[in-house]
């Protein structure tokens, strides 16, 4: 394949205190594609996101949006480049003086300057795509459940139609069939919206369904990288055990055994 | 030499996070000066500051005033100076008891509310997602709040003000025998306007350190519900000391000699 580079990360370093979390991870996102990133919790996957996002900032690396370096930009360009994203947070993260319409429509009416007037209809859309009427955008976030709460945040990623979506632990905390469901909310709009898409996960059904290519992550580096339909031929130590969930390997967890 | 170690890192630890507060308060600052403005979210913290402070501002005026009278009727008596009790309590009141009761008051009130609201949104990632909605977390949640805070103070210590003041009269009228008239007269006779105007000023500073405090703390918070718990008590017990401290300061600048 030789599609453009959509996001670029290189050497790419992030320490907290004396933990690094993220030691020299290089990789790209080629445009139009869906790459999933596995791994374990705590070997850097949310920490790679934000620092895309520019929530966090690392020591080392260097890393591009649509070719133009992101790190050390200054605030008006960083604005420019985050109206390009739309991002699904692990939480949902809605927001809860808010009701579900204006959550949805956030991103118009304060991001963009449009209407409420205008911005209500597109985000009762936008509810609609992912299976919501019109009268839960009455309702506040706190009065939804968790799985409905997740498909308002994914409405909210991609009610200004981004070119780039972040999805991180989209399935985490729902049950197998709200999982699939939101599985197939995310392949169904990404196909809609033609976007470029990063998710994270540690649920290998999730990633096997939305996943063109899959990038499994240890100790804050990038060790195996392969189509979907590769994973399970990888040959990689790492990945079988992951996707196997075996705990013996070479990924060691660091639990006291008794 | 290792007991001076504790000591450095103390002193650095402070340093740093007068630093960072400072940073924090003039990015604030900025975008509370900068459009585009949040006039909507403005105007919901000016009511939630002001208009909703105002029963326990006042009743902390009213009960202020009345004691105040009562406490300097008994002091002034020891040296037959009662006529002074009107000018004293004018002045205790507009000068330091308005403004300071007021802004601790409002403190505890308002500043532990903001962290809390703020460190919820800190901690369940709500201010990361402001972020990739294109929306900056200074204007949209910092601004409206330092804005709400230097406004509606100065306008609580004037109501605060009159009440005080209303409460010495009564409690002097009606239980120390003074002659209203007179008692009106000294109020109003020896007042002068920088009593006043020392007092908003200093309400106008409390009302940014409370605001300030309560987003730096909440914008600070981390590690769940206990995060936000101790923020919010940060919020309270920071915002009081600064308040205090630079009620000094703004003293020594207006009255010094």
């Amino acid at each position: 394949m030789s599609a453009r580079i959509k996001i670029g990360l290189a050497g790419v370093r992030k320490s907290f205190g004396p933990k690094r979390v993220l030691d020299g991870l290089d990789l790209d996102v080629r445009e139009g594609e869906s790459l999933v990133v596995i791994g374990g919790s705590g070997t850097g996957k949310s920490v790679m996101l934000k620092c895309i996002l520019g929530l966090l900032r690392p020591e080392r690396g260097a890393i591009t949006v649509d070719g133009e370096p992101v790190l050390g930009m200054g605030s008006d360009d960083r604005e420019r480049t985050l109206r390009k994203f739309g991002m699904l947070f692990q939480g949902s993260a809605l927001f809860d003086s808010l009701k579900v319409w204006e959550n949805v429509a956030f991103g118009l009416i304060q991001g963009r300057g449009m209407k409420r007037a205008e911005a209500k209809p597109i985000a009762l859309g936008k509810l609609a795509e992912v299976g919501l009427g019109p009268e839960v955008g009455e309702l506040s976030p706190a009065e939804l459940s968790g799985g409905m709460q997740k498909r308002v945040a994914l409405a909210r990623a991609i009610a200004a139609d981004p070119e780039i979506i972040f999805f991180d632990e989209p399935t985490t905390g729902l049950d197998p069939i709200m999982s699939d469901v939101i599985n197939e909310l995310i392949v169904d709009s990404v196909k809609r919206l033609g976007a470029t898409t990063l998710s994270i996960t540690h649920d290998m059904a999730s990633a096997r369904k939305i996943a063109d290519r899959i990038a499994m992550i240890h100790k804050g580096r990038i060790v195996w990288i392969g189509t979907a339909a590769e994973i399970d031929h990888s040959g990689n130590p790492y990945v079988d055990q992951f996707i196997h969930g075996r705990a013996e390997g070479p990924i060691k967890m660091e639990v006291l055994r008794p | 030499m290792n007991f001076l170690a504790p000591i450095g890192r103390i002193v650095l630890g402070f340093l740093a996070a007068t630093g960072r507060l400072v940073i924090f308060a003039f990015h604030g600052l900025r975008h509370a000066v900068l459009p585009p403005f949040y006039l909507r979210l403005t105007g919901r913290q000016m009511m939630s500051i002001g208009y909703f402070s105002l029963p326990v501002v006042g009743l902390t005026a009213l009960f202020t005033g009345m004691v105040l009278a009562l406490q300097i009727y008994v002091g002034s008596a020891r040296f037959n100076a009662e006529s002074a009790v009107a000018t004293i309590v004018v002045i205790g009141i507009t000068r330091e008891l308005g403004p300071v009761l007021t802004g601790l008051i409002v403190a505890g009130r308002v500043a532990a509310a903001m962290a809390a609201e703020i460190g919820t949104m800190r901690v369940t990632e709500q201010i990361d997602a402001l972020v990739t909605l294109s929306t900056n977390p200074f204007k949209y949640l910092v601004a409206p709040r330092l804005i709400a805070g230097l406004t509606m103070l100065p306008l609580l210590v004037v109501v605060a003000d009159i009440i005080g003041v209303l409460g010495g009269y009564l409690v002097s009228i009606e239980s120390l025998g003074f002659n209203p008239a007179t008692y009106l007269h000294n109020t109003f006779n020896f007042l002068e306007p920088i009593d006043v105007i020392s007092g908003l000023v200093k309400a106008a500073v409390f009302g940014f350190i409370i605001s300030l405090m309560g987003c730096y703390q909440g914008f600070h918070s981390k590690g769940g519900a206990k995060g936000v718990g101790r923020a919010t008590t940060e919020a309270v017990v920071s915002a009081s000391i600064l308040i205090l401290a630079s009620n000094y300061a703004i003293t020594e600048l207006f009255f010094a000699k």
